[in-house]
């Protein structure tokens, strides 16, 4: 398929171009608006936008680059950020009516590193409620379609990101994976959705759902685009105790080593029941390439993949019903008014929150409640030992694992929305990863029988992020996926 | 079989006004979930410690230096109700 507008480049073609003097980050960027003036009445994957902001930005950057400066990759180069992380000055909602009107006095440390790298702020993007959710339909402020079938989910929780990226709404995005909130919606939307290790990234700023979890992660066109973000938002920050220590990186270098000699384990368990066929047959193709590229590919046990699901729904919504004890009409956000301190607080909490983060603030207090804590809570956090140990045995054999991203493509809009357990099984290969803390990646194997994107998922061990933008890149220029969603091939 | 939970108990301990048809959906959603996640007691032996972090840390410090930190109005100025540079809330504490 070939590209003739900018805004369907990726960042790494178009900040070579900006350094040839080819293009100006203002084309770059008036590219992206006219292309979210022409389908964002039809995607709604932005809550806000800020057209001033990027407006200026890329005039300041233009200025700097004919002033002969060298600047950091995504110089100039249009992003747009979930609305969970902080942007001083311009509101930021987490999809919630308890937020609405929440206007930051601080900006979260991955946007701060790239605004000082010069990225240009496109607007903030729709997500599921407090990141809660796998199909966007928990936003308060409706639902993203998803661009390769606008009657569809983009997945979730961060659907607005992955749809941006896909129909060239942005170049790339900033998103938060707790469970698969990346790699998922990513899947889905037929572009690539990068979990780094936990910690490798700052969460200060990233407004919390599930502490232990939480991870930010990014939404590109290419493996090498990936690489090139995570190496403006890595690295230690004095603001997030766990964030990890480590000197700053380009994430690009040694990424086109190839897989030869590579150790490949197939996990078994993400080919078996309630994997669409249409899934299995795409990501299988994809592994007999891995072989045939001269990887050693052989099989793989995660034995308690099973488990992982319920551990998560525990352990996620426990730490939600604790992060979430914040939002009490009290410092910031909506207050209901009515009898006594704790009155407002419940009527707070009742009027401000929706379905979904309701359902996990009431299951994550019964967990934790005195005389459940040990059979819920505590069992769940053995769990998780089990899972890492999983991967600590499956990494002795493997460089990386692979599978399918997720069970299905794309649903449709509603199919889903009455049965949050067929929901959460959507994440059922992607939750292990964010339970043991490695980084994973979701690039697009192909598309099925229906048009619809399928996403192959790589895992490497913790802080082998390198190992995965190898074997990622590699895979992703054998394939060549260079479909274009319907909307964008019609313009 | 779903589990049975007390739910005006459990919206009591999360300050969560509930309706009556957001009671009865809950109560029948969080049985099945529950249900479901209580797998992990099949797996969870006695022998296997507890994760709560997967790439634990502890004593994490930084450099004990003065720097500036939010400023006054900025804290304060997203909050519903504020006096005297402080927040405002409904009365906690009854008066005799």
């Amino acid at each position: 398929m070939s590209v003739t507008h900018l805004c369907d480049l990726t960042g790494t073609e178009l900040a070579a171009k900006l350094r040839a003097g080819e293009v100006t980050s203002a084309e770059i960027t008036a590219s992206c608006l006219a292309r979210i003036d022409t389908v964002e009445d039809r995607v709604r994957a932005y809550l806000t936008r800020t057209e001033d902001v990027a407006r200026a930005r890329a005039a300041d950057v233009d200025a700097r680059l004919a002033n002969g400066e060298d600047l950091p990759s995504v110089a100039g180069i249009p992003l747009a950020l979930k609305d969970v992380l902080t942007t001083r000055g311009i509101r930021t909602t987490c999809g919630s009516r308890i937020l609405e009107s929440y206007v930051p006095p601080y900006d979260s440390t991955a946007w701060a590193r790239l605004s000082a790298d010069g990225a240009v702020l496109l607007g903030k993007t729709n997500c599921d409620e407090f990141a809660m959710g796998s199909s966007n339909e928990n936003s308060a402020f409706g639902p993203v379609h998803n661009p390769w079938d606008l009657d569809t989910v983009p997945g979730g929780s961060s659907g607005g990101s992955a749809a941006a990226v896909a129909v060239g709404e942005a170049i790339w995005a900033l998103g938060t994976d707790t469970g698969g909130s990346v790699r998922q919606p990513a899947s889905l939307c037929g572009v690539v959705g990068l979990k780094p290790t936990y910690g490798l990234v700052s969460r200060y700023g990233l407004i919390a759902f599930a502490s232990s979890l939480d991870t930010v992660g990014t939404f590109t066109r290419s493996v090498r685009d990936a690489a090139v973000l995570l190496s403006s938002i890595a690295g230690k920050d004095p603001m997030d105790a766990t964030s990890l220590d480590g000197p700053k990186r380009n994430y690009t270098e040694g990424i086109e080593q190839g897989v030869a000699g590579l150790r490949i384990g197939i996990v078994r368990e993400a080919f078996g029941e309630g994997v669409q066929p249409g899934v299995k047959a795409s990501v299988q193709a994809a592994i007999d390439r891995l072989a045939s590229m001269g990887a050693q590919v052989g099989e793989v046990s995660l034995p308690h993949t099973d488990y992982a699901l319920s551990a998560y729904y525990l352990i996620a919504p426990s730490e939600a019903s604790s992060n979430l004890a914040r939002y009490d009409g009290v410092r910031y956000g909506l207050r209901v008014e009515g009898g006594d301190s704790v009155e407002m607080m419940r009527k707070t909490r009742g009027s401000g929150f929706g379905p979904e983060v309701k359902r996990r603030i009431m299951l994550g207090t019964y967990a934790l409640s005195a005389g459940y804590y040990e059979a819920y809570y505590g069992q769940a956090q053995k769990v998780r030992t089990l899972i890492i140990r999983d991967y600590e045995a499956a990494f002795e054999s493997y460089d990386v694992l692979v599978s399918p991203t997720s069970p299905t493509t794309a649903f449709r809009i509603g199919e889903r929305a009455d049965d949050p357990l067929a929901m959460y099984l959507s994440d059922v290969f992607t939750i292990p990863a964010n339970l043991s803390g490695v980084p994973a990646i979701s690039i697009p194997s192909g598309l099925d029988d229906a048009g619809l994107p399928v996403g192959l998922q790589v895992t490497a061990p913790v802080l082998a992020e390198p190992t995965l933008f190898r074997v990622a890149h590699a895979l992703e220029g054998e394939l060549g996926f260079d479909a274009l969603p319907p909307l964008v091939a019609a313009l | 079989m779903p589990v049975e939970i007390d739910i005006d108990h459990v919206a009591r301990l999360a300050r969560l006004h509930l309706t009556p048809e957001e009671k009865e959906r809950l109560r029948a959603q969080l049985g099945i979930i529950l249900e479901h996640a209580a797998k992990v007691g099949e797996v969870a032996a006695a022998d296997v410690p507890p994760t709560a972090s997967a790439i634990p840390r502890s004593n994490v410090l930084r450099p004990d230096t003065p720097a500036p930190s939010l400023a006054h109005e900025d804290a304060l100025a997203n909050a519903p109700e504020t006096e005297d540079d402080r927040f405002k809330v409904p009365r906690i504490v009854e008066m005799e």
